[in-house]
């Protein structure tokens, strides 16, 4: 069953949001860290890069070992590209492409994040 | 434009391709290659590693993309027929028709599927392509539907044989292993390392039959059995050949290309056939009589071929071809170098053989006891890279040859690599020389592992050179006066311990600010758990404190299980627990539905906590007086204690009291990796306090001290500190030396492995601990003295905090529960449904 779970999650690009989800105010993420966000039936990692002021959004189903924990792990740099380590066995992928920065794991899916009024949104095409 | 027509994709042809490619001359040419499996080349040697992930696409050497970005023009699943050499014109299985100016063949070869009856039955398969293995796979898995103790052959002992023994184990079936020969890997090996390999396959589950010919395949549609003499039946549902190769060398054949008698297409030291035009690679070429089923020698003419094309006529295949091989065959290593089978005319052999650990080592020596000819190594292969460069540099050697091969001779018998001549060649998938590797690094400027890796691809195919080729790095690095430097990550230009001491002498407490003022960029999961432990054992901050910073196991103070679900372990000291806790840890248990184990650390894990039921959890086992077991930390784990002379009859000091004792003063420590204490009340050691980062052990006149002891992958008994202390001196010398393992040691580095980097080693240990030579002992107890007195159990902290409390939830938008959780039942508990 989880096997087909991946296919629930597909990059969104800023360009076809359709739908802006207001997910919950900004001080529910940790500073320089992760939290979980339920949307429909989609579980989504949000990440608060408060180093750099900017935030990121991706999966938070771990494509290696398909388990719900992406945004439990450590996020970071790798020559400058964003990264989020899996806390599972510490694979990382960018959070501007998803790619697997560190093996040749399948690509995560990103979403487009927008604050508005201390509020923290993520962006859906459906 | 000319044009280079490649046939076959596997490892030799993809080689071929890479090689020529990395010359600027190829651009003058169109290059086309033909494959006929449906996907580019993928890395066979590595066959068996697609039964554990089923991964095609890992295995591949390059993506199609590769094949793209250079201007190959690749063609796969399309095979070719006929080459018409009067023309120069090559023609497809879809009857297209391709113009060359010159032709390799790089057409491998095919299993050997020998001559006997019954072999064309259901569920007979050859083991050589992914398609073959998921047609295995399938067909296991039917088997095993009707019939779980299912049997399956191998026929062949051969490497690929054991490798497919190895791949029917992993599908679930009994595997049995048939060889002809009265020895497994008959041409390798010689009798004797062939028993110890047995042996140890044994042990493993393997069922292995010897000198057996098989006479017919039995069942009437599908196999059932293999029948080798009249009555010696072998009952199996499924068979793997592994008889060996024959070389795909149809085309050749057919176009009157000079042919081996039995088979193999001839080549000259050029690669040439007998027609200029067409060359032959890998499996299908018959060098010397002799055709070469490694990978080396393949990729060798793969480069002399594309010298040649390409005008460089001086690049010939070597006279000799060294086919030293050494491989991770199931877990077992087994090499063998040069001769390894010599006869006593030639030279002497020295042989060591340890059954009981399933060890073989055997050197080959000139008569004069000068030189090495070849050997065989089993079970461990560490000294594989060395000997082989003695080997084929004709190094001198100790004048006592079994100096080479006798376990744990102090410092060792070779020298450093650096003494090997320059023109030795360390990576030989790569055909890569001492001289290029050092000068990549003293000329070319590179300076890790990496960059000299990507420069001059050492290391990079097979990566059984690698360590040899790291300490060239390091040491023509230190040759050239240069700091080698065991940089943290990207983000901090500093040692482990020169952060210590930065984050010590400047009283910095906040990870933004260390990196604001002594790193570059964001952090990553490399540096953070490293500044959280340095924090914590400098300041012995708890984890809750910057919680991002922690790895996720000490940021939830749990250990993060496979499914995503936590385990919760409560300190139980020394391993001494009443019944009254006995009962409120199995209520606890109960009641949140938690699987239940003891752990290698004699106390109780309790499984399957989901994120929000671990506040709740530790609520009542602090109400019931628990405390954290920090088993998620790198810290004090447990101190393991015998029962001692409180009960025990032959115990001479009460190793419970001292277990518990010493297990409250260091717990909540955390250090550059987790450490484990053991306490014993006699020598018979029942506390196996040998096995610990420090242990005690009882013994008349007072306790001795043990230290850089650890079970796990690479075990090591501790060595000894002191002798006969009494109990204050003997936690004494214990806090120092941990004090000073925790200052010096590098991140993520036990105690046995700091030990063994130390210079001087137990003697310097000693010096510092006992003798004061640094004269930094009174800061050592100090520091640990502050350790001991600040110690806070976390999860109190936690759960009386509402801040760090809220952490808890594994939604911050709904308070429902993760539905992806799933559990099946085992032995009346439950578990995680196991991973696909």
């Amino acid at each position: 069953m989880l096997d087909t779970l991946l296919k629930d999650y597909s990059t969104v690009q800023l360009e076809s949001v359709t739908v802006w989800f207001k997910a919950a105010e900004i001080s529910k993420f940790p500073k320089n860290g992760g939290a979980c966000v339920k949307y429909k039936e989609k579980q989504i990692a949000v990440f608060n890069f408060s180093r750099q002021d900017k935030w990121y959004a991706c999966q938070n189903l771990s494509p290696e070992k398909k388990e719900m924990v992406l945004s439990r792990g450590m996020i970071g740099d790798d020559n400058g590209i964003p990264k989020i380590a899996c806390p599972l066995h510490k694979k990382t992928f960018s959070l501007e492409t998803g790619e697997n920065l560190n093996g040749d794991l399948d690509p995560i899916a990103i979403y487009p994040v927008k604050i508005e009024d201390n509020f923290v949104y993520i962006g859906f095409s459906e | 434009m000319k044009t280079i027509i490649v046939v076959g994709n596997g490892m030799v042809g993809y080689k071929f391709c890479e090689k020529l490619v990395a010359n600027e001359e190829s651009k003058a040419f169109k290059i086309i290659v033909f494959g006929e499996e449906p996907r580019p080349a993928y890395d066979r040697v590595h066959l068996s590693e697609f039964f554990a992930n089923q991964d095609a696409k890992a295995l591949e050497m390059a993506p199609v993309e590769w094949y793209i970005e250079n201007n190959i023009e690749l063609i796969i699943s399309e095979r070719i027929t006929d080459i018409q050499r009067a023309n120069k014109k090559i023609s497809t299985v879809k009857n297209r028709e391709f113009s060359y100016d010159y032709l390799v063949l790089a057409t491998g070869s095919s299993a050997f599927v020998p001559p006997i009856k019954g072999v064309e039955k259901e569920g007979v398969f050859v083991y050589r392509t992914i398609e073959d293995l998921e047609g295995m796979l399938a067909y296991a898995a039917k088997l095993k539907d009707k019939n779980p103790n299912a049997r399956a052959a191998v026929l062949g002992g051969g490497l690929l044989g054991l490798e497919a023994g190895k791949a029917v184990m992993d599908m679930g079936l009994e595997p049995h292993i048939v060889e002809f020969a009265p020895k497994l890997m008959p041409r390798q090996l010689d009798s004797r390392s062939s028993q110890v390999l047995q042996l140890k396959l044994e042990s493993i589950g393997l069922n292995i039959h010897l000198s057996k010919a098989t006479n017919q395949i039995l069942g009437e549609h599908a196999i059932t059995g293999m029948e080798f003499g009249e009555d010696d039946v072998l009952d199996v549902e499924m068979l793997v050949i592994s008889a060996g190769i024959r070389p795909r060398d149809e085309l050749g054949k057919s176009c009157d290309l000079e042919m081996g008698v039995r088979g193999g297409i001839v080549v000259d030291n050029k690669m040439q056939t007998s027609d200029e035009n067409i060359y032959a690679i890998g499996e299908v070429a018959l060098y010397n009589q002799m055709i070469y089923g490694l990978v080396a020698p393949g990729y060798e003419m793969a480069n002399v071929a594309v010298a040649q094309i390409l005008g460089k006529q001086e690049t010939l295949m070597a006279a000799e071809i060294d086919m030293s091989t050494k491989l991770k065959l199931i877990g077992v290593d087994v090499a063998s170098f040069g001769e390894p089978f010599m006869p006593a005319a030639k030279g002497h052999s020295v042989i060591f053989e340890n059954k009981t650990q399933h060890l073989y080592k055997r050197i080959n020596v000139s008569l004069d006891g000068k030189k090495l000819l070849g050997g065989i190594l089993v079970g461990d292969a560490s000294d594989y890279n060395m000997l082989h460069q003695v080997y084929l540099n004709s190094m001198p050697i100790p004048e006592d040859p079994s100096q080479l091969i006798l376990p744990a001779s102090e410092g060792g018998a070779f020298g450093s690599a650096m003494d090997l001549p320059d023109n030795a060649v360390v990576c030989s998938c790569e055909n890569v020389t001492k001289g290029q590797i050092c000068c990549s690094v003293s000329d070319d400027g590179n300076e890790t592992l990496k960059d000299v890796a990507q420069a001059t691809k050492a290391s990079t195919s097979c990566g059984g050179c690698k360590p040899m080729v790291d300490d060239l790095v390091k040491e023509t690095l230190k040759s050239l006066g240069k700091v080698v430097k065991e940089r943290i990550c990207e983000h901090f230009d500093y040692s482990r311990q020169e952060l210590y001491d930065i984050v010590k002498m400047k009283e910095i407490k906040d990870f933004d600010l260390l990196l604001d003022t002594h790193g570059t960029g964001n952090g990553c999961e490399t540096c953070k758990p490293l500044a959280a432990s340095l924090f914590a054992s400098i300041f012995n901050e708890t984890a809750n404190k910057q919680e991002t910073i922690q790895d996720s196991n000490d940021r939830y103070l749990a250990n993060i299980q496979r499914n995503g679900t936590y385990s919760v372990v409560p300190r139980v000291a020394g391993g001494e627990i009443s019944p009254k806790q006995l009962i409120a840890m199995g209520r606890i248990g109960n009641k949140y539905d938690l699987y239940t184990k003891i752990t290698g650390g004699q106390r109780i894990v309790m499984f399957g906590a989901q994120l929000h039921e671990l506040p709740l959890i530790w609520e009542e086992l602090i109400a019931e007086g628990f405390e954290t077991g920090q088993a998620y930390g790198k810290s004090l784990r447990t101190v393991k204690s015998c029962v001692g002379s409180t009960w025990c009859r032959y115990g001479l000091d009460e190793s419970v009291s001292f277990a518990i004792e010493i297990e409250n003063r260091y717990k909540g420590i955390r250090s550059p990796h987790k450490f484990k204490g053991g306490v014993s009340g006699c020598i018979r050691e029942c506390a196996e306090a040998r096995g610990k980062d420090f242990g005690f052990i009882a013994v008349e006149g007072g306790w001795n001290i043990y230290i850089g002891g650890n079970g796990g992958a690479n075990p090591k008994h501790a060595v000894l500190l002191a002798e006969k202390v009494d109990k204050e001196t003997a936690i004494k010398y214990a806090d120092r030396y941990l004090m000073f393992y925790i200052r010096t040691a590098q991140p993520l580095m036990r105690t046995a492995a700091w030990l063994d980097k130390l210079e001087g080693g137990i003697d310097y240990v000693k010096d510092v601990v006992i003798n004061d030579c640094l004269g930094i002992v009174k800061q050592l107890d100090e520091e640990m003295q502050f350790m001991v007195d600040t110690y806070k159990c976390e999860w109190t902290e936690a759960v009386e905090n509402p801040e760090i409390r809220a952490r808890y939830t594994h939604f911050v938008n709904s308070d429902e529960e993760d539905k992806n959780i799933e559990f099946v039942n085992l032995r009346e508990q439950k578990m995680p449904t196991p991973w696909a």
